[in-house]
């Protein structure tokens, strides 16, 4: 085993890819060809992840695996890779979601090639975000994973709907959510790039791990651009990092990407969207941010927790208007993350108050990487099971449904099970995160929090209005007979997710000691005192 | 096996039967209620040893029985979660498990276990009715069996574990867990006939407005938890020290301590629960539900969980309070209870259906729990919240009975227009439904408090004597809130039971199964019995004859036993009277209604029993001053104006200030300009070329010829420049 002890990492990062190229060479039918394959490409990160999950020592501090190559020598840029128990943990999320996501696109008919192929080049470009240990590294893969995406949505979404631009241009929805998603995630991405190129020029490298050390101690600048003092450099790279990121968690007031692309995209691409991609923000947050930044993420901490806030309280109420049940969901997620900003924007400030207990912090942050992990869950989830009746309704207009319940007992169980798990119930996981989250930064943030609240109780409106309209209700006699049962490989799609759901609101322990691990010793690095 | 174990195991057979039922059993009817009832059976002994060890133990107050185990590892150290069973919980342990599995029982018989399918009956809907032809080849209208039958059973035994998680979990989080989940199965049982658009209304509204409590239950979970870095109920409030730093700190918040905001924030979740004002409006829809619901939310279980939180944490509530002065949290606390018990007795006057009488009863005997707990009186409460939950189980079911007998009649008749439910439609039914009559009348004079005989004389009176010594203004309207009680509850069984029948349905009416009338002989006799389990010692003649039991058991739960009220003739008295009072003044004026006619109290009250009747127009006001402005937010604020308006406004500006300057440069630049310049270039060229292509003709003969001629015209060149040699 001690070669893939040695490049375990490099391997689960490049399968997708390299099965990608195999499956490129092959002919475009049979499609089942494509499906199994992409299917079973997709399970060997997964196994070995898990390999990786009990071969990881979770009582180390630090990164493990790590892997490291000269990759650009001219600038100092490395290809270095590493585990720590924050990206271990994202790491298992995405190798689990994405054969399920395969498996929920057995039903695609249409180019079924370059859609596998496409979605195993995505799950390369997310992973590689994770493991990377280089500034450079991590933004290559960071802008990797939105090529795919942006054709998934633009060449398989929803082929209704239009929008009307400014001027009164219309436009097809779909290819209105890709551009949406593309350029404003580009447009935030150049901030991002310009910052690292300023930390990399400055500090002569780009290894996080020698960053840490290096940069947030750095009172000097040697090559100062229009002669600024460095405090206002570093707020300025600080903010273009948390405008890239803070666009992909979303949080308010940059979240009106999120549900036009996750409404356009096909099923399984809003699973994998709402699932991975939006955690890349939230990591970025606590990989990049918070170590980088220290001072800087004190300083502002309160203005991100109110954005957090805001977006927790506007995501609900967004959610809670929709008629159109994706858009809903979508809506969810901004919601749902907004509890992830809001740990970490509490531990940012606990970071730089001696008087606040470092429990309250470490609390918060192991409630915000939790509550990743169970959003990616609940959300791709709730996700494919609007594809499941999108499927067969080819209608997604919550008032076309209507007391479906005795067609669809099945569906609507697993339907009530799911969003139940979404709402927060506790019992099941998304519970544990939000307390955890709550109780930190209830000592941290009493008012923010106090506030977010509206949000969790507007979290319950929304969730019932979604299965009272599909599931309740006088039965719509058009559908009787026109409606068939969830099936068995749908059922094997969303059983994994239904059993870590409830595994996870009971005895936590497992994901939590590592995540855990991870938390302590970020928080310990990060603290100012 | 040691207690503790047990206590763990006590939760587990419900959930199993629930599992078992929705993954494997759900299309046998028969295996379905089987698993569930035996479960509740497993359950029940369970908590009956572990009860009969609690008794055993003497100092259970001091060594409760507790486990604990590791549960979030955080930081450093590990959130632990654990059972136990001090003489609080022992107690509600008990009758949980009695109420809990005569419900089971009753629920075979109310979903009509054994009768044919209905002729038109659909899931979600309750049963219509089959026609069976029997041996002389008469047709006959049945009883159908409900569609959804397994479904029920696994629903309330997700319920039951909800419950018993709650009573036996030995800190807040995991509390909140069972409170949690049975919120969740309220959700689902009210919503059981989810296809009527009344019962899903119904539904949501109980899981919305409990949720407004929740939610500040959550923080001041949150509070505590951060306050005193535990939620283990020993570690907070059997720890004198804990309670002196939370009572003496101040939270800078209406002059509250830090334990004073803690408990205020705990009992907003319990005023969402136990539905006390003003987030009571949910109780009453909630009688959308089948009948058993109504008794497992209504009674045995879940509005208890609400009174069983704050008597829980009552330590917390009084720990600045020093038996004198109420502290301010006390005064919200009492006088919200008192209001509520008053107010909802007032409403309860004038409603028609016989479940909603009971349930506006609910919560204000549920007001009579919390005023309890607002003026001290801990034990009282206690008291009451165990004898209400026998009694109003009770009233529950036989009221179900009452319905099941009811809609026998309606089969009769065919006529589906008549309400079976409403009061004004029964009469007489004592002699078609004798057992019912009998139990609904233990269970009515119990919760009028009839004296001596009765549960619930003794537990209101306690109630009433703690008031009267401290809190006078609590006393006077709690014993107004008594006389309404006994008056509506006259009311209630005279209109049903006694005189004539005022409808053919109700001449029709059928006594109901065994599977029925079990629970309710049962219940009857703890409706009696549990009352003499706690007489004071104080009492004239019977005092010290019978035992003082309960005080002196539950007391001990508390690190200082409370002290218990000396005997007065007063609130004795006065108690006797309201509910004497109230019973007579009830059969008085409801004795001779005959069918058609109108309540007689309308034209007593006039326009103010239109008021009554309209629950002082709750619902309307709620409505126009919280749910439409929410979706207006939601509709209309967040999603078109913001979202839409703002915030793509200024994105979709941005993209076309960028087509602007993309089309400028274009138009200005580009194609002028540059594609001018290489446009210019190329079409000079091509002219050129244009102008050339007459020589290129491809004949050689005339390349020939001007080849010759510029050959001729370079020789005449050169000979004519440099001349010739």
């Amino acid at each position: 085993m001690g070669l893939i002890d040695n490049y375990l990492l490099s391997l689960i990062l490049f399968t997708p890819a390299l099965g990608a190229l195999v499956l490129v060479f092959l002919p475009s039918e049979p499609r089942s060809l494509h499906r199994w394959g992409a299917l079973l490409i997709s399970l060997i990160p997964l196994a070995l992840t898990v390999y990786l999950w009990f071969q990881f020592d979770r009582s180390l501090p630090g990164f493990q695996f790590e892997e490291s190559a000269i990759w650009y020598e001219a600038i100092q840029s490395s290809y270095h890779l590493g585990v720590d128990g924050l990206s271990l943990t994202m790491v298992l999320l995405t190798t689990l979601l994405t054969p399920l996501s395969i498996l929920a696109s057995f039903s695609i008919q249409d180019r079924v090639k370059p859609y596998m192929v496409l979605f195993l080049f995505l799950e390369t470009g997310m992973l590689g975000v994770f493991l990377a240990l280089d500034l450079l590294i991590f933004f290559v893969f960071y802008e990797v994973g939105l090529v795919p995406m942006f054709f998934l949505i633009n060449q398989w979404g929803s082929e209704y709907g239009e929008r009307t631009l400014f001027g009164g241009v219309k436009v097809q929805a779909r290819t209105y959510a890709s551009f949406k998603f593309m350029i404003y995630t580009m447009g935030a991405s150049l901030g991002l790039l310009l910052a690292i190129q300023l930390i990399g020029v400055t500090a002569g490298t780009y290894d996080l791990v020698r960053l840490v050390e290096i940069w947030p101690s750095l009172t000097v600048i040697e090559q100062v651009p229009l002669a600024l003092p460095v405090s206002t450099i570093k707020s300025i790279a600080f903010w273009a990092f948390v405008v890239a990121f803070a666009l992909k968690v979303p949080v308010w007031p940059f979240h009106t990407w999120l549900p036009d692309a996750h409404t356009e995209a096909p099923t399984a691409g809003s699973m994998i969207l709402a699932g991975v991609l939006l955690k890349l923000g939230g990591y970025g947050f606590l990989r990049l941010v918070l170590p980088l930044y220290p001072t800087e993420s004190y300083q502002f901490a309160g203005a991100l927790a109110f954005l957090a806030v805001m977006a927790i309280i506007f995501g609900a109420f967004g959610a809670f208007g929709q008629k159109d049940f994706k858009r809903l969901v979508a809506y969810s997620s901004i919601n749902h993350m907004g509890f992830v900003v809001l740990g970490i924007a509490a531990a940012a400030f606990a970071a730089g108050s001696p008087q606040i207990d470092p429990l309250d912090a470490n609390i918060a942050l192991n409630g915000a990487v939790l509550q990743m992990f169970n959003h990616g869950l609940s959300a791709a989830g709730m996700f494919f099971l609007v594809g499941v009746i999108y499927e067969r309704t080819h209608t997604r207009n919550l008032e076309d449904y209507g007391g479906l319940f005795p067609l669809i007992p099945a569906y609507g169980g697993i339907l009530i099970f799911t969003a139940m798990a979404s709402l927060g119930l506790p019992g099941l996981n998304g519970f544990i995160s939000e307390f955890l989250v709550v109780r930190g930064a209830w000592a941290i943030f009493p008012v923010f929090t106090a506030v977010a609240m509206l949000g969790l109780l507007f979290t319950g409106a929304y969730v019932l209005k979604g299965i009272k309209h599909v599931l309740q209700g006088p039965l719509n006699e058009k559908w009787v007979g026109h409606l068939s049962e969830i099936n068995t490989r749908e059922i094997f799609v969303i059983a994994p997710l239904m059993v870590l759901m409830l595994q996870l609101g009971v005895w936590p322990a497992w994901l939590l000691d590592v995540i855990n691990g991870a938390m302590t010793a970020l928080f310990q690095m990060n603290a100012l005192f | 096996m040691a207690p503790e174990t047990l206590v763990w195991l006590i939760p587990v057979p419900p959930l199993l039967a629930f599992f078992l039922i929705v993954l494997f059993t759900n299309r046998s009817k028969w295996l379905s209620h089987t698993i569930a009832v035996l479960a509740a059976l497993l359950s029940f002994a369970g908590s009956m040893w572990v009860f009969v060890q609690a008794l055993q133990n003497e100092h259970l107050g001091e060594s409760p029985i507790e486990s604990i185990i590791n549960w979030l590892p955080l930081g450093e150290s590990w959130f632990q979660i654990g059972v136990l069973i001090d003489p609080l919980s022992a107690v509600t342990l008990f009758f949980v498990a009695w109420t809990v599995l005569m419900i089971f029982i009753y629920s075979v018989g109310y979903h009509n276990f054994g009768q044919p399918q209905g002729d038109h009956d659909v899931p979600g809907l309750p049963p219509h009715g089959a026609s069976v032809v029997d041996e002389q080849g008469h047709k006959h209208r049945v009883l159908s069996i409900e569609p959804l039958y397994s479904r029920f059973f696994a629903f309330i035994s997700l319920f039951a574990f909800g419950m018993y998680l709650l009573v036996v979990s030995n800190n807040l989080l995991t509390m909140f867990v069972g409170w949690e989940i049975m919120g969740l199965c309220s959700y689902l049982l009210i919503g059981f006939w989810f296809a009527k658009p009344s019962a899903r209304a119904a539904a949501i509204k109980a899981f919305m407005t409990t949720r407004i409590g929740d939610v500040f239950m959550l923080l001041g979970i949150a509070f505590l938890y951060s306050a005193t870095g535990t939620l283990n109920f020993r570690d907070i409030l059997y720890n004198e020290n804990v309670l002196l730093v939370l009572g003496e700190t101040p939270s800078g918040f209406l002059g509250l301590s830090v334990a004073g905001l803690i408990g205020l924030l705990l009992f907003i979740g319990t005023v969402g629960k136990s539905a006390q004002f003003p987030l009571h409006v949910w109780l009453p829809d909630a009688m959308e539900g089948p009948t058993p619901v109504s008794a497992m939310i209504h009674a045995a279980t879940m509005v208890s969980a609400g009174v069983y939180a704050i008597l829980r944490m009552f330590p917390l509530i009084t720990a600045d309070f020093h038996g004198h002065e109420f502290t301010p949290l006390m005064i919200i606390i009492g006088t919200i209870g008192a209001f509520t018990a008053l107010f909802a007795s007032t409403i309860a006057v004038a409603q028609n259906d016989i479940k909603r009488v009971l349930a506006y009863s609910t919560i204000s005997q549920l007001g009579y729990m919390v005023a309890a707990v607002g003026i001290g009186a801990y034990v009282a409460a206690a008291f009451h919240l165990v004898t209400h939950a026998f009694f109003k189980a009770l009233l529950f079911l036989s009221s179900g009975s009452v319905i099941h007998g009811m809609e026998h009649g309606v089969l009769h008749t065919d006529n589906h227009h008549l309400d079976p439910q409403n009061m004004f439609n029964m009469g007489g039914l004592r002699k078609k439904m004798p057992v019912t009559f009998w139990t609904f009348l233990i269970g009515g004079f119990s919760l009028a408090g009839f004296p001596l005989v009765t549960a619930g004389f003794w537990s209101k009176d306690e109630i009433l004597t703690d008031a009267f010594l401290h809190a006078p203004l609590v006393f006077w309207t709690l014993a107004g809130a008594a006389l309404l009680t006994a008056f509506y509850t006259m009311r209630q069984i005279t209109l049903t039971f006694l005189g004539e029948p005022r409808t053919p349905e109700a001449e029709h009416a059928h006594e109901t199964p065994w599977t029925m009338i079990l629970p309710l002989v049962v219940l009857s006799v703890f409706a009696i019995g549990f009352g003499w389990v706690g007489v004071p010692g104080g009492f004239p003649v019977l005092g010290h004859r019978l035992p003082e039991w309960f005080q002196e058991f539950v007391g001990e739960t508390l690190l200082v036993a409370p002290e218990l009220p000396a005997f007065n003739w007063i609130p004795l008295l006065a108690s006797i009277l309201v509910s004497i009072g109230g019973l007579s003044l009830g059969w008085l004026l409801y004795r001779n209604v005959k069918a058609g006619q109108s309540d007689p109290l309308q034209n007593a009250l006039g326009s103010l029993y239109r008021v009554l009747q309209n629950k002082y127009y709750f619902d309307e006001i709620y409505q126009f001053l919280f749910v439409k402005p929410s979706i207006w937010i939601s509709d209309v604020l967040v999603s078109e104006i913001i979202d839409r308006g703002i915030i793509d406004g200024f994105l979709h500006f941005l993209a076309y200030i960028s087509g602007v300057i993309g089309n400028f440069f274009r138009n200005a630049i580009d194609n002028p300009v540059i594609n001018g310049i290489g446009d210019f270039v190329g079409e000079t060229t091509k002219r050129i070329g244009f102008a050339m292509r007459v020589i290129q003709t491809g004949k050689i003969q005339q390349y020939m010829v001007i080849s010759l001629v510029i050959i001729f015209g370079a020789l005449v060149y050169f000979i004519s420049s440099v001349g010739l040699p």
